[in-house]
Parts: C-alpha cells; sequence; structure tokens
C-alpha cells in the first residue's frame, strides 16, 4: 500500500506542466536520435547532459533532469526500430534482432504493420517493466548481485546458442560467422593484460578495435543495399506501402498475434537488463532467439514474423527499464546510456546506492511515475510519426539507396569521429554482400561481435577463480542451469542432423 | 556458384590461419617472447591473451573444412548450384556502386562530408538512376544543408570539411 502511494504521489509530480513537457521533449528528441544510423540512446543523454544543469538550475529539482534523458532513453528505444524497419539499417545495436523480420515486413509492403508492432510491443515491454521495477526493485537488485563472471559468462554462452538457430540449417557457415564476429571483437588492446592482438598487418587503426557500428552498418547498410539492389534490380516492392488511418488502426487490432514474442520479450529483456554489464543488447537479442526456438512456426522467422519484430522491441525496452534499476539501487550502471545517467545523478548531488529509496524517495517516485508517462508518451508520439516514416519507403529505391548510402557514412564517422572506421565499414559490406550469396549468415557476426567484449573477460576472469577449471560453469548453483541448458541448445541442431542423416539413407532404400 | 563456394572456404580458412598466428603473436615491447604462449590458461594469471582468438580461430578453421566436406558431398544449395557466382548486371552494379563508393570515400577527404555527399548523389541520381537535373540538385544540395544543421549545429558532431573548410567559418560564427 505504501508503494502504491508513493507511486500515486510519484506519477502526479511527474505530471507537472514542466515535467510532463520534458518528458514530451525528451521522447521527441530520442525517437530522432535513435532513429539515426549511428546514433543511440547513449549520444542522445551524452549530448544532451549539459542541457540538464540547465534544467536543473531552473526547476531547483533532480527530479525534472533526470525524467528528461529517461524520456530521451525511452524514445531511442522506440526509434531503433525505426530505421531498422524503414531502411534496413539498426539505428542503434539495441535494434539489430529488430531487422531480422521488420526489414522483411517493410520488403513485403507491410511496413506499416512492423511500425506499429514494434511501438506497442515497446509501449507493453516499457509498462511491464516499469511494474515489475515498482513492485520488485530491492529484492531483484540482490538478485542481480548473486551473477558473478562465471554466471554472465553462462547467460552469454546461452545468448550464442540461441544464435546457432539464426543461421539457418548451415551450421558451419553460422558457427563461423559466430567464431568470426568474436574474434573480430578481440581486435585492438586486450583490456586485462594491455597487449595488442591482432593489429592485422600492423595498420594502427585496428588498435581502436572494430566496433560494432562498423560492422553493423556496413552489413546492412552497404552489403545488404547492394545485395537488394542486385536481387531487385531498383524494382523495389517496398513502393507498395500505403499511408492510412484505416491501415494503422487495423495493424493495432492485429497487435494480439505478437503476444508471445511480446511477452517473452517483456519478461526476458527486464532479467537481462537489470545483470550489471548486461543491458538492453543481449536482452533484444536472447528475445529474439528465445521466440523464435519456442515459436511453432520457426521458420516463419526471418521472412516477416511480427513476434520476431515484437519480441526484440519489448525486450530493449524492458531492459531499459530493468538497466535502471542497478543503477539506483546499487550505483552499477548496466548498460553505456544508464553510466551517462549515473554520472548526472552523481553531478546532480544524488547518491545512488541501496540507501536510495528510503533516503530519496522525493526523487525515486516521481522518476518512476515518470517511466508510466514516458512511455504513454513515446508511443503516441511514435504512432502518429509512422506516416512520416512511411513516406520515405515510398521514395524511388534509385533516391532511397544513395541516401542509404550517404545515411551509412556519415552516421560511422559521426559515432567515432575516425574515418578509418568508414573505409573499413565500407570494405565490411562489399565482403558481406560476396558472403551473402554463398549463403553465408551475417547476423551471427554482427550479434558477437556486440557481446563479444562481455563474454571474454568473464571467461578469463571465471578461469582465472578456478585456476583453468572449466568446470566452474557446471558446479556453481546458478551458472550450472544455464551452461546446461545452452550446451543442450549449441548440440540440437547437430542432433537434429545426425538423425536426418541416419534417416536419409533409410528412406532412399525404401524408395 | 559451386566453384565460389570452394574458393571462399579457403580463403576464409587461410585467413582463420592468420588469425590463429596473430593471436599467438608475443607484444612488441617483449621481442623475445615465444609465439603461442599466450593461448592457453597461464598458471596465476588465468587464460591468455591469444587464448579466446586462437581457439575461436581454430574453431573457424574447423568450420570451413566442414563447409569443404559438405561442398565435396555436393550437400549445401551453393555447392550444387551451376549458375555464376555473379551475372553480368552483378558486376557491373558492384563496378559502378562500388566504385561511386571508393570515390566517395576518397572525396572526403578532399572535400570533406558535404562536399563528398553533393558529388556522390549528383552521380548516383542524374547518371545511375537517371533523375531529372532539377530533382538531382534539390536533393544533392537539400541533403548536405540538413546534415550541417543535424551534426555540426545540433548535435555538435563536426564533420571533416576538407578544403572547403574556409567556407564553413561564416557559418560556424552564426550558428556555433
Amino acid at each position: 500500500m505504501d508503494i502504491l502511494a508513493a507511486l500515486i504521489d510519484g506519477i502526479v509530480i511527474a505530471m507537472q506542466p514542466t515535467n510532463l513537457g520534458l518528458a514530451i521533449l525528451g521522447v521527441v528528441v530520442g525517437l530522432f536520435v535513435g532513429a539515426m544510423p549511428g546514433l543511440g540512446s547513449v549520444n542522445g543523454v551524452a549530448i544532451l547532459l549539459p542541457f540538464t544543469f540547465v534544467i536543473q538550475e531552473v526547476t531547483g529539482t533532480a527530479t525534472s533532469p533526470m525524467i528528461f534523458l529517461a524520456a530521451i532513453y525511452y524514445g531511442a528505444m522506440y526509434g531503433g526500430a525505426i530505421s531498422s524497419i524503414t531502411l534496413g539499417i539498426p539505428g542503434a545495436s539495441t535494434a539489430v534482432a529488430t531487422t531480422f523480420d521488420g526489414r522483411p515486413l517493410a520488403l513485403d509492403g507491410r511496413a506499416d504493420r512492423a511500425l506499429v508492432t514494434a511501438a506497442l510491443a515497446s509501449f507493453a515491454g516499457g509498462t511491464i517493466s516499469t511494474i515489475l521495477f515498482t513492485a520488485f526493485a530491492p529484492p531483484l537488485a540482490s538478485v542481480a548481485l548473486d551473477f558473478g563472471d562465471p554466471e554472465i559468462f553462462a547467460l552469454m554462452l546461452l545468448a550464442f546458442a540461441t544464435f546457432v538457430g539464426l543461421g539457418g540449417d548451415d551450421i558451419p557457415k553460422t558457427l563461423f560467422s559466430i567464431c568470426f564476429g568474436l574474434v573480430l571483437a578481440t581486435v585492438g588492446f586486450d583490456i586485462i593484460s594491455g597487449e595488442p592482438r591482432l593489429i592485422f598487418f600492423d595498420i594502427t587503426g585496428f588498435s581502436n578495435g572494430i566496433r560494432f557500428l562498423v560492422l553493423a552498418i556496413g552489413v546492412y547498410g552497404i552489403g545488404e543495399m547492394i545485395w537488394t539492389i542486385n536481387s531487385s534490380r531498383y524494382k523495389n516492392t517496398m513502393t507498395d506501402v500505403k499511408i492510412n488511418a484505416g491501415r494503422v488502426i487495423a495493424s493495432i487490432r492485429k497487435f494480439s498475434d505478437a503476444w508471445r514474442g511480446t511477452a517473452i520479450g517483456s519478461l526476458l529483456g527486464f532479467f537481462v537488463g537489470i545483470l550489471p554489464a548486461a543491458g538492453a543488447t543481449p536482452g533484444s537479442l536472447m528475445a529474439y532467439g528465445v521466440a523464435k526456438m519456442t515459436s511453432r512456426t520457426p521458420e516463419k522467422y526471418g521472412k516477416g514474423s511480427v513476434d520476431g519484430v515484437a519480441a526484440p522491441e519489448a525486450a530493449n525496452n524492458s531492459a531499459s527499464t530493468g538497466s535502471m534499476l542497478p543503477m539506483m539501487t546499487l550505483g552499477i550502471p548496466g548498460s553505456p546510456t544508464t553510466a551517462v545517467l549515473l554520472a548526472g545523478m552523481v553531478i546532480w548531488g544524488l547518491q545512488p546506492g541501496p540507501l536510495m529509496f528510503t533516503d530519496q524517495p522525493e526523487f525515486v517516485w516521481p522518476l518512476i511515475g515518470s517511466f508510466y508517462i514516458s512511455n504513454v508518451i513515446a508511443v503516441l508520439v511514435n504512432l502518429a510519426f509512422i506516416p512520416l516514416f512511411l513516406w520515405m519507403l515510398r521514395m524511388p529505391f534509385t533516391i532511397l539507396a544513395p541516401l542509404i548510402f550517404v545515411l551509412s557514412l556519415v552516421g560511422t564517422y559521426a559515432a567515432y569521429q575516425n574515418l578509418f572506421d568508414v573505409w573499413l565499414m565500407v570494405l565490411v559490406g562489399v565482403g558481406a554482400f560476396f558472403l551473402r550469396i554463398l549463403d553465408y549468415p551475417v547476423a551471427p557476426a554482427v550479434l558477437a561481435i556486440v557481446l563479444g567484449p562481455i563474454a571474454e573477460p568473464k571467461l578469463r576472469q571465471s578461469l582465472l577463480l578456478s585456476d583453468g577449471d572449466f568446470s566452474i560453469f557446471i558446479t556453481r548453483p546458478i551458472a550450472g542451469p544455464i551452461t546446461i541448458i545452452a550446451i543442450i541448445l549449441i548440440l540440437l541442431p547437430l542432433i537434429k542432423l545426425i538423425r536426418d542423416r541416419l534417416r536419409q539413407p533409410k528412406s532412399s532404400e525404401s524408395a | 556458384m559451386r566453384r565460389a563456394e570452394i574458393v571462399t572456404a579457403v580463403l576464409l580458412g587461410i585467413l582463420s590461419v592468420y588469425f590463429m598466428w596473430k593471436a599467438g603473436e608475443p607484444p612488441a615491447w617483449d621481442p623475445e617472447g615465444v609465439r603461442f604462449a599466450n593461448i592457453g590458461v597461464i598458471e596465476g594469471e588465468g587464460p591468455g591473451s591469444g587464448f579466446w582468438p586462437f581457439w575461436l580461430s581454430a574453431v573457424m578453421l574447423v568450420c570451413c573444412i566442414w563447409i569443404g566436406v559438405n561442398w565435396f558431398r555436393r550437400t549445401s544449395p551453393p555447392s550444387q548450384s551451376d549458375e555464376p557466382f555473379l551475372d553480368s548486371y552483378g558486376w557491373r552494379l558492384v563496378a559502378f556502386v562500388g566504385g561511386g563508393l571508393l570515390g566517395f570515400l576518397l572525396l572526403i577527404h578532399v572535400l570533406g562530408f558535404y562536399g563528398a555527399i553533393a558529388v556522390f548523389l549528383i552521380y548516383y541520381l542524374y547518371f545511375l538512376g537517371r533523375h531529372s537535373i532539377k530533382q538531382t540538385l534539390a536533393i544533392s544540395l537539400g541533403v548536405p544543408v540538413v546534415g550541417f544543421f543535424f551534426f555540426d549545429v545540433a548535435m555538435r558532431i563536426v564533420l571533416p570539411k576538407g578544403y572547403l573548410e574556409p567556407l564553413f567559418i561564416p557559418l560556424y560564427e552564426i550558428f556555433l
């Protein structure tokens, strides 16, 4: 009852005109920043952090600037899906998995359905996670603390295991793709020993490492675009998209088809989000993998499944709320964006930690109230802008394609301000185009380069802890079951392959 | 397609061996270090810096051999296909679009991003897309202007301007 009363008070404060205005502004800014390839929530929050000091001075409270930044975070999570669906380029790492089915839906003339599903799934994910946050914040914070290095690595292994199913039936090509992404993630300086690794041909540009966006934009912005032009010869089906309120309303009514993906994404996303060093990207990727694996029609995934859009979108919003939990209750950021938010909180004079809920309720509850409000604003703003997003798809492909190339190059530069990365991105894109022709799945490589920098240190620290004994991943009470599930998932396609091979001679004999 | 499948598998296999070789490299500040000393678990230190990339590259190599076996047994779709890897349209596309992108990248160093964007869009829209000169100019000049206000002014991300830098100085004074 105390929680409910505190929450209602918080919502009333969040609804005050200044806070409401800041939430609307934050959502709109976040939506457009998130939709821009190369820029994600972390860019929006970091760039606008200095403005929050002015907001704090004017309003005299730390709540208003935090509401503004949290609204940008939410808006960006919604916005990431827009470029994934309409342009086929993930706006941010959190929206990579949205591309898998969002893009085929857009190519099939159903971009409105994909955008509406993404918006509503994001709303559901954001709302469910906020309810979970409100109810279970303090106990969940202690669960997250039980996750040490072996547990996090086991979780990453589980994520990789779900990827094996993403690449279709060609297991060696999928495994190659995963390992390739993981190896590329090690390029640059080793964060544990400080030694330079895999500096190819001693080119100094590799010292900075191969960043996720270089690979993602190269694969999706350049490689995929050349592949689309080659297969469609500029006659693109995307021009079939019609814009009218009736179709948007019909898509809203059909949202119930995506309930499975939304439910999986909302719950899994929140859980992964609260783990330190995990965040929205692994959450959305795992949600996609689990939704596909548990689906009765997994063959529809990657070809335009609405569940395939709903699961990662619900998960990334849910994880963004979840990642605020360790930030506020433990002072540990769960993602790069929450790291910037944490820095902001410290500068505004707050002390994130276990006592925050009891010592600073005047800050905590209006902020949680604003999560509910921002979510409602974000879904309304997003739905209102859908005609504008669809308008982009009605452009002739001979205009859209060069604009995507320009966006890819500018977006890569904007992200790292390094021309070497821009060259590398184009090279990766051309390489990905050739590999795509030979049925090499490139998505697992993109996913692996995101999770590699999290997984490797966890593995090495775990093995340091166990003196090189790999059984640490099996014997610990939380890591053990996760590792076993991951191994079973990895072996499943192999078992299926062997079973099919064994059956084949028998059936050919009988024929 | 069949030939391309095995050629690619061999090239990727060579790349995997190169990755394994590089992963075992001792750091530059330790010229007397032994190659591959870092790929195992070092007592008291845990896995060495080459442990993760070396063994992953080894798995990549195994995958390439596996792809080769599938090619030999004709079990993967590309190994069964008699179609060409790329038809003449595909090669022309790679030449024109790839060439355009290469030109774009080179021009960034001379004209900066905004100048290169304008030239690339004129090339693509007018010569490849066959759009009217009016439409081409409207888009080719409009995109850099919008880009400047979004990146340089709003997001404070200053894109390289190359030799066109002096033209932007008055704009910096007004907007930044």
